[in-house]
C-alpha cells in the first residue's frame, strides 16, 4: 500500500500495549517502550484506535473516491426465480430486509427478473416488500450471468438502494459478483448477521471465514450500495399479510443478448432437498459404511424427514452431495436434526446449528456435536438407532 | 488454445482457530497449500492441453513464497507461470483482486481463450473473484463446472446448479469456475518437479501490469474488516450416559419428539 493506514504518534504512544491486544490482525508489536505497525498485516480496521487511551493512534484518510452516500436510499432485495417459481431464499431475505428497512427507516423493495413474473408481486409485498421492481422480459426466462448482471446493474444505477441482498444460490453468488464489480462497491458473501446502524445506514455483514473457524464482521463504509448474499435457511421467513399494500413498478430495460444458452437442464431424480426437510436425520463417520445408512434412511422415513450425512459419508462415497449438511453441503435449518455419529467439525456445525431442536448420539463423550445438541447422548449408535425405529414404529 | 488458470495459497483452513483470550488468529503451525478447489480447474486445464494441446499459465497473487504453489501447478503439467506481488496489492478484497488479476491477464503476450478457477478458496470462501475477473475481462461467465469440452472454439459444459445439472453451450473465450466433481487431480511427476524447482517465474508488481495504485490492495478495497472472532457456540443441552441403558435414553429421545411436536 502507498502508506500506512494506521499511524502511532511516538510523542503520545505510552507503551502500555492495548493496541496490541486490541489488534485481530496481530498487526501490531513493540519495539522498546512503542508500539509499531506492520503495514502488511494491517486491515485498518480501527480497533487500535479506539483501543488507545492516549490518542497516539489515528487512522490516515482513505485515498479512494468519496461517492455521496446519502443519494442512496432503502433495502432492496434481489427475487430469485427458477423456472418462474420464486425461491424460498427471497421471502427469508425479504423477512430479514423488512427488519433493516423498519432499523433505518427506509423503504424495502424486492427486484425480480425473468419471464411471466410480474404475478409473483402480491406474494412479495405480502412478504413485506414496499415496492417491488419488475424487469420481465423473454430474454430473462432463464438465468444468463451476463443478462442478469446487466439488467440489475441498470436498476441499481436508476434508483440507487443503499443495501442489497440476495440468496448466496448458485445463481446469487455468481452474478451478484459481477454486478458488484460493475457498481464498483463491495459485497460480503454469505452473511448469517445482518444489521443496520439506524444513523449512518452502515450494514455491519457479519459471515464465517476460513471455513467456519473464525467469524468476520465486515462493512462496506465508503461505497453504496452496500451487497451481500445470506445462505438459504441462515433466516426465517415472516408469515405472509395479504392485506399490505405495495407499488409494482415494471421497469422497460434495453438488455444485451446472453453469451450463453442452457441446452438442456437435468434435475436430480432423487428429488432430495435436504434444505426444505422439517425433520433431518444425519450419519457421520460413526455409521461405519454405506449399507448402514439404510436404517437412517428408515428412520427419516418415519420421522417424515430426510436423511442427511456429513462430508465424510460423501468423500467415502456412500452418499451423493445432494445429502450432504455443512459449509460445502447445504446450509439446514430443520425442527429437529437427529445426528449419528457425527463428531461435529465445525464446517458441519455451521450449516445445521440453526436447527431448533438437535438430539446428537456419538461414542466419544467428548466430541463437539455435543455441544450444540440439546439431548446429547453418549452412546453406540448402533444400540440406539434400532430400538428407536422400533419405538417409532409401536408408537403408530 | 491458451488456458489461464488462476490459482490461491490459502492456510490449511481445518488448523486455523482464533485464540479466545486474544481474539486474533493462531497462525502458527497452519500449512500453506494451493487452494483444493483450484486443483480441479488446473486438472480441466491439463485435461484440454492433453486432448487438444493448450499452453496453460498459472498465475497466483500473493507473496513472494506463494511460488511454490505455481511450481507445483508447473510439475503437474503448466507451461508457464505469473506470480503477482507486491506490497501494493496487499489487502485486497475481492474487487482489488479482480482488477489487478484481470490486468495480469490482459497483458500476457497470448491473449487466453479460456481463464479457469475454483469455484471458490477455502479461506475466504466468498466464489467472488472468479465472476470478478469476467466482469474486468468482459468475457461470459459460466460457474460451478463440473464437466468441460471444446470444439471448434465451441464449449459445452455441464453446471452444478441448486436442483440438479444445466448443460450450457457458448463461444470462447470464457471464464469458468470448477467444482471438485470434475475430477481427480493429477500429481506431479518426478521429472517435472525438477523442471519446476528452478524454473523461472516471473513476478509482476503493481506498476507491471499498469495498476491504478488507488484501486489496488486495502486502499482499492471498498469492504473492510472490522472485527473477527470465534464463533458462537450454543451452550450444549442435557448430555445422558447412554452405555448402559440404552433403552431408557431411546424413552428420553421418545418424550423429546412428543414435546417438539415432531411426532
Amino acid at each position: 500500500m502507498a502508506d500506512a493506514p494506521i499511524i502511532i504518534d511516538p510523542e503520545k504512544c505510552k507503551g502500555c500495549k492495548l493496541c496490541i491486544k486490541a489488534c485481530p490482525f496481530d498487526a501490531l508489536y513493540m519495539e522498546g517502550k512503542l508500539a509499531v505497525l506492520k503495514p502488511e498485516e494491517c486491515r485498518a480496521c480501527g480497533s487500535c484506535v479506539d483501543a488507545c487511551k492516549f490518542k497516539a493512534i489515528t487512522a490516515a484518510e482513505s485515498a479512494g473516491a468519496k461517492v455521496d452516500l446519502s443519494a442512496y436510499k432503502g433495502v432492496w432485495v434481489f427475487v430469485e426465480q427458477r423456472q418462474g417459481k420464486v425461491q424460498e431464499v427471497a421471502y427469508e431475505l425479504l423477512a430479514t430486509g423488512r427488519r433493516l428497512a423498519d432499523d433505518r427507516g427506509s423503504e424495502l423493495a424486492a427486484v425480480i427478473l425473468g419471464h411471466n413474473v410480474t404475478d409473483a408481486a402480491a406474494s412479495l409485498v405480502a412478504a413485506g416488500a414496499d415496492k417491488v421492481y419488475v424487469v420481465d422480459q423473454p430474454v430473462l426466462a432463464e438465468y444468463e450471468a451476463n443478462v442478469y448482471t446487466d439488467a440489475l446493474s441498470q436498476v441499481i444505477a436508476k434508483y440507487k438502494p443503499e443495501v442489497v441482498l440476495a440468496g448466496a444460490t448458485a445463481i446469487g453468488r455468481a452474478f451478484f459478483a459481477k454486478v458488484a464489480v460493475r457498481s464498483r462497491t463491495g459485497l460480503t458473501a454469505d452473511c448469517t448477521m445482518l444489521s443496520v446502524d439506524k444513523e449512518t445506514g452502515l450494514l455491519h455483514q457479519t459471515r464465517p471465514a476460513f471455513g467456519g473457524n473464525i467469524m468476520a464482521t465486515i462493512m462496506t463504509p465508503n461505497h453504496r450500495p452496500q451487497m451481500a448474499t445470506v445462505r438459504p435457511k441462515v433466516f426465517k421467513t415472516a408469515p405472509p399479510d395479504p392485506a399490505r399494500k405495495g407499488e409494482t413498478l415494471i421497469e422497460a430495460l434495453k438488455l444485451v443478448a446472453p453469451s450463453t444458452k442452457i441446452v438442456r437442464t437435468e434435475r436430480d431424480a432423487s428429488g432430495v432437498n435436504i434444505a426444505e426437510a422439517e425433520v433431518i436425520v444425519a450419519g457421520g463417520r460413526g455409521m461405519k459404511k454405506g449399507e448402514n445408512l439404510e436404517m437412517l434412511k428408515k428412520l427419516a422415513k418415519l420421522l417424515g424427514g430426510e436423511m442427511g450425512v456429513s462430508r465424510a459419508c460423501v468423500d467415502a462415497g456412500w452418499c451423493s452431495v445432494a445429502h450432504q449438511v455443512g459449509q460445502t453441503g447445504k446450509t439446514v435449518c430443520p425442527k429437529l436434526y437427529l445426528a449419528f455419529g457425527i463428531s461435529g467439525a465445525i464446517q458441519h456445525l455451521e450449516g445445521m446449528r440453526a436447527s431448533d431442536t438437535i438430539i446428537a448420539v456419538n461414542r466419544d463423550a467428548n466430541a463437539p456435536i455435543f455441544g450444540v445438541a440439546d439431548l446429547g447422548i453418549v452412546g453406540d449408535l448402533f444400540d440406539i438407532a434400532p430400538r428407536l425405529i422400533s419405538a417409532l414404529e409401536a408408537a403408530k | 488454445m491458451h488456458i489461464v488458470v488462476c490459482v490461491k495459497q490459502v492456510p490449511d483452513t481445518a488448523n486455523v482457530r482464533i485464540n479466545p483470550e486474544t481474539n486474533t488468529l493462531m497462525r502458527e503451525g497452519v500449512e500453506s497449500i494451493m487452494n483444493p478447489f483450484d486443483e480441479y480447474a488446473l486438472e480441466e486445464a491439463l485435461k484440454l492441453k492433453d486432448a487438444h494441446g493448450a499452453r496453460v499459465t498459472v498465475i497466483t497473487m500473493g507473496p513472494p513464497q506463494a511460488d511454490v504453489i505455481l511450481r507445483d501447478a508447473m510439475a503437474r503439467g503448466a507451461d508457464d507461470a505469473v506470480l503477482l506481488t507486491d506490497r501494493a496489492v496487499a489487502g485486497a478484497d475481492t474487487l482489488a483482486t479482480s482488477y489487478v488479476l484481470s490486468l495480469a491477464i490482459k497483458k500476457l503476450n497470448e491473449k487466453p481463450d479460456l481463464v479457469l478457477f475454483g469455484k471458490q478458496a477455502i479461506d475466504g470462501d466468498t466464489a467472488q473473484v472468479g465472476p470478478g475477473v469476467s466482469e474486468f475481462l468482459d468475457y461470459p461467465l459460466v460457474t460451478y463446472v463440473k464437466s468441460l469440452s471444446v470444439k471448434d472454439g465451441v464449449f459445452t459444459v455441464e453446471t452444478l446448479m441448486d436442483e440438479g445439472t444445466d448443460v450450457i453451450e457458448g463461444r470462447l473465450p470464457a471464464v469458468m469456475t470448477v467444482v471438485k466433481e470434475a475430477s481427480t487431480p493429477r500429481f506431479g511427476s518426478l521429472a517435472g518437479w525438477i523442471d519446476a524447482k528452478d524454473a523461472a517465474i516471473p513476478a509482476w508488481g503493481a506498476k507491471d501490469v499498469q495498476a491504478d495504485i488507488a484501486q489496488c490492495g486495502l486502499d482499492g478495497s471498498p469492504t473492510k474488516v472490522v472485527k473477527i472472532f470465534a464463533p458462537p457456540t450454543k451452550s450444549g443441552g442435557r448430555k445422558v450416559d447412554g452405555r448402559e441403558k440404552p433403552a431408557e435414553v431411546v424413552d428420553e429421545i421418545m418424550q423429546l419428539l412428543k414435546e417438539k411436536g415432531v411426532r
